[in-house]
């Protein structure tokens, strides 16, 4: 997108600030009080969200979060301060504070900080790929869009229930360093949600369909029908529910499964997103998000997967929820290979982290999701690249399963701290005989090791396949911090994974 | 402007259908080490003010939430405010789940009080234990946080009320040098003052030890021990579970044939799981301060005393969560979530005791990845960590060399448990980020379902 189509669009409310001379006091008193590094963010989150139960409002809450952040490094060792008030006198407070607790904690450190260097990019802008911010619509259009698909599904036949609800998200962050990069950047989020219940009041149970659709870095135009097909999904969800509250559930066993991107994106942000991030790897998050079966010393070495596995990391791909120009650290951001050829080639990386693997430069993973949080090496979008020799449709791929399971949707999702045990449920789970599809069954997860996982990946659908999705809520570190992150994939199909049932496990 | 002017100047003028106005100041103070030296700290502080506006308007009564985190400088920026949630709630349209705002029951003695901030400082006396602690041959991995959070909540009945409230925790990851063991304690705090860093790694650190003989187990059904952490997380699922709502309309695993499970016996035990503001070193505020409403809560409830509810009272399902509008729908009491969970009832038995009286079972740490795999019976998944112990004949006899996928419901931990122990004050390691003041007892199950083998360490 040009540069200039980019700063016209980033909210002249934010662009307002005076941001040119927080960072100025900010980064005077830094170096004044004697940091070797120092950088400022000043972002303002403003959000909104709207949820209705049967077509009526439950809640609709607007939100605005607006703050200043110094961070510094003082004899190699982090201070970090944040606080809301955005003037020059606050701004050098700010970095009072973040030199004085990195003067406080560095007895304690054991470690020097050492950083990659980065070229300096002044006074650059950049804005996401979207037409109509969804902060500019009005509440009343969005409720009564949502309130018209609740009613469409509720006048369905076996629809007891629906909840239907709308995340939204303009993200405006400032960064400045003392190297002289400066950016202004601005982006959005919106995330749909619906669900249909059925309720067996006779037979005691209930089962619920909710649409595919997922967060996407796009406005407003995303709920009238660009990037999803609603009116279609709207049009399915009721008998796809009714055919799964009737379905059989499942025998347990080892089955050939054709994944649906809407299903397989979850799989790769929890078995290859957080093993490839590399302060995990090397113990950065051992007490808390944990660490990773794939460490550094089998960097070119480790089999991840068959050799159809070819998975990128990128802050760039349009709509993606981690796309954005400039990261955190003030770094340029790109694409690059984690799984190549079924092994692993590479890792996301922060400025703090790629000299620690030997490299010259990070690849711009570095994000705060507050100006009251601090940078840290978060997930880049992470996705697994179809077949591009050949087009095989997602049909395709289910003919070629005699005896097998076709999983559409996400829904319930648990991985080990090491990324290797995994179980994951779906929306929809159809039975595969004979290369065609044969009903839905009920009650199935599938369980799997990462490795013996994505080492069965038997087939891979081509680029007509291929899907992005992600999720808005990535949790990682200490305060816990949420990010949004995009995953893109095409349909693939895996020989002989364990399928449990549910039910069973339970009893 | 200092909050008491900033509520009374958003509950000044008409007030529409009412008006509720929440001002919260923050601050947080946190310590993070890995690999044995420190790396992300730092001292934060916010501002958040929200307003729930009530509109009359055709076919109801309409709200709009809105809060702002940017600093309010004037009365004009407040009455921007104000204005702004008023237009949310126009805009929004008539809610579904409408009551009057409560009515004041007393004066706050506190209300005109100013913030009350923590800082880096409060660490002064852990830093001290922590240098001593990192210099061993161990790998030291944790985190310690303390947050006040002050708020002061007006409505446009006449409530008053102001609230502190501190959040403290430390968490200690312990592994061998070669990482190849771990171990983990973790505990929660108000003020710091009791917490022991030396001590606790030294704890963690004899864990450690267990782990000099090593055995593999298969996958299946064994006779678990839960420490008070993994039985607080499995019943925090439990306790967020038990909305009244999904309930009534027949989509929860506490609804039944003819209506919600209350009185269903779950053990003979006489067990009660409750939430209570007035828990002794476990307090939260004494009234409802809610931003949004959803199953249980309701912004129309801001300013309604909190109190204490029994979710499960002597082994049977005594009260499910709902807040006052839900409570007129349905015919039942308000019963508004807490923010402690406590479980009593139990034995005088420690951890000790029960190890000492186990002929071959397992001895977990804690639990991690926690989800639900299915609502109709609540079947949650997840993973053991940082130590999972074989007992035998009264003795940890080894460290299982993996860890466990589980897949249980809390349902069934509170109806099978064979024996239950000491409540005390516990942290839970899957939520902590949400939920610290618990206080919970050790467990025994029979036969946890330990349904696969993580290789993870």
């Amino acid at each position: 997108m040009a540069d200039r189509t980019d700063s016209e669009r980033i909210d002249p409310a934010f662009r307002a600030l005076p941001l040119a001379q927080l960072a100025d006091a900010a980064l005077g008193r830094a170096r004044e009080l004697g940091a070797e590094h120092a950088d400022v963010r000043v972002e303002r989150i403003v959000a909104q969200s709207v949820e209705l139960r049967d077509a009526g409002v439950t809640d609709v809450v607007d939100s605005s979060t607006e703050g200043l952040a110094v961070r510094v490094l003082v004899a190699g060792t982090w201070g970090f301060a944040s606080l809301v008030e955005l003037t020059p006198e606050r701004a050098a407070a700010a970095a009072e504070r973040a030199v004085g607790v990195a003067r406080v904690l560095a007895p304690l450190a054991r470690e020097r900080v050492d950083r990659a260097a980065e070229p300096v990019y002044a006074g650059v802008e950049w804005c996401s790929d979207y037409a109509v911010d969804p902060l500019t619509v009005p509440t009343g259009d969005k409720v009564a869009l949502l309130a018209d698909r609740s009613r469409c599904l509720l006048a369905a036949p076996g629809v007891d229930h629906v909840e239907a609800g709308l995340a939204v998200v303009r993200e405006n962050k400032f960064y400045a360093d003392v190297a002289g990069t400066s950016t202004l950047q601005q982006r959005v989020r919106t995330a749909p949600s619906l669900t249909a219940t059925a309720v067996d009041r006779d037979g005691g149970g209930f089962e619920t369909m909710s649409s595919l659709a997922p967060p996407a870095a796009r406005g407003f135009e995303y709920l009238t029908g660009t990037g999803w097909d609603w009116d279609g999904e709207l049009a399915r969800l009721p008998e796809w529910l009714a055919e799964k509250a009737a379905a059989p559930s499942v025998e347990p066993g080892r089955y050939d499964l054709v994944i649906d991107p809407s299903n397989l994106w979850l799989t790769i942000h929890e078995s290859v997103g957080h093993a490839t991030e590399y302060d995990r790897a090397i113990g950065y998050e051992a007490a808390y998000a944990g660490t990773s079966f794939a460490t550094p010393d089998l960097l070119g070495t480790l089999r991840y997967g068959s050799p159809l596995m070819h998975v990128t990391g990128d802050r760039t791909v349009p709509h993606g929820l981690a796309t954005i120009g400039y990261d955190d650290d003030g770094v340029a951001t790109g694409a690059w290979d984690l799984v190549r050829d079924g092994i692993l080639v590479g890792y996301q990386l922060d400025r703090t982290f790629a000299p620690r693997l030997g490299l010259d430069r990070s690849n711009g993973c570095a994000f705060a999701d507050s100006p009251h949080r601090v940078p840290l090496q978060r997930m880049a979008n992470v996705s697994l690249q179809p077949d591009g020799a050949v087009d095989r449709s997602t049909d395709d791929l289910i003919a070629g399963v005699d005896d097998g399971i076709y999983v559409v949707g996400d829904r319930s999702w648990s991985i080990d701290m090491q990324r290797a045990n995994f179980q994951f449920t779906g929306q929809r789970f159809f039975r595969i005989r004979g290369g065609r599809l044969a009903g839905q069954l009920r009650d199935v997860a599938y369980q799997a090791l990462t490795t013996e996982f994505w080492g069965s990946l038997d087939g891979l659908g081509g680029p007509s396949t291929w899907r992005l999705f992600g999720a808005m809520n990535c949790g990682k570190a200490q305060p816990g911090q949420s990010a949004a992150v995009g995953h893109g994939c095409p349909s693939a199909l895996f020989r002989q994974v364990n399928v449990l049932n549910t039910r069973a496990e339970g009893l | 402007m200092t909050p008491q002017e900033i509520v009374e100047r958003a509950l000044a003028g008409p007030v529409g259908a009412g008006r509720a106005v929440l001002v919260t100041q923050t601050s947080e103070a946190v310590l993070r080490w890995a690999n044995s030296t420190m790396t992300t700290n730092g001292h934060t502080t916010a501002q958040d003010v929200a307003v729930v506006a009530l509109e009359a308007v055709e076919g109801g009564t309409a709200v709009g939430v809105v809060s702002s985190g940017a600093p309010l400088r004037d009365t004009a920026a407040v009455d921007a405010l104000v204005d702004a949630a008023r237009r949310a709630a126009r805009a929004a349209g008539p809610a579904r789940d409408v009551a009057p705002l409560p009515e004041p029951t007393g004066d706050d003695p506190g209300w005109l009080d100013g913030a009350v901030e923590t800082s880096i400082g409060v660490f002064g006396g852990l830093v001290e234990g922590l240098a001593e602690v990192l210099d061993r041959p161990q790998r030291h991995y944790g985190f310690a946080s303390h947050d006040l959070s002050t708020v002061w909540l007006g409505t446009s009945t006449g409530v008053r009320r102001r609230w502190v409230q501190p959040t403290g925790s430390i968490e200690l990851n312990v592994k061998t040098p070669d990482l190849d063991g771990s171990a983990w304690t973790g505990r929660s705090t108000a003020d710091f003052t009791d917490v022991d860093v030396v001590a606790l790694a030294a704890d963690a650190t004899s864990r450690l030890d267990w782990g000099r003989r090593r055995v593999s187990l298969p996958a299946g059904r064994y006779e678990t021990l839960l420490p008070p952490s993994a039985v607080s997380d499995f019943l925090l699922m439990l306790a967020w579970s038990m909305g009244g709502r999904p309930a009534q309309e027949g989509r929860s695993a506490f609804a039944g044939p003819d209506g919600p499970r209350i009185g269903e016996r779950l053990t003979d035990r006489l067990l009660t799981l409750a939430s209570d503001p007035a828990a002794p070193g476990l307090e939260y505020a004494p009234f409802v301060a809610a931003l949004h409403s959803g199953d249980g809560v309701s912004v129309f409830d801001n300013g309604a005393p909190a109190q204490r509810v029994e979710w499960l009272r002597d082994g049977s399902v005594a009260e499910l969560a709902y807040s006052r509008p839900e409570a007129a729908e349905f015919g039942t009491a308000f019963a508004p979530p807490g923010d402690n969970l406590l479980l009593t009832g139990g034995s005088a038995a420690s951890m000790a005791d029960m190890v000492a009286g186990t002929r071959r079972g397992l001895l977990l740490t804690c639990l991690w990845y926690i989800r639900e795999v299915d609502p109709e019976t609540l079947l949650l998944t997840g993973l053991t960590r940082d130590g999972v112990y074989l007992v035998e004949n009264g003795e940890v006899v080894a460290e299982v060399d993996h860890n466990f996928r589980f897949n249980h419901s809390p349902l069934d931990i509170v109806r099978q448990a064979t024996e239950v122990g000491a409540t005390e004050r516990t942290l839970p390691r899957e939520w902590k980020d949400w939920f610290t003041r618990v206080a919970m007892p050790p467990m025994r199950v029979p036969e946890l379902n330990m349904s696969s083998v993580s290789p993870s360490r």
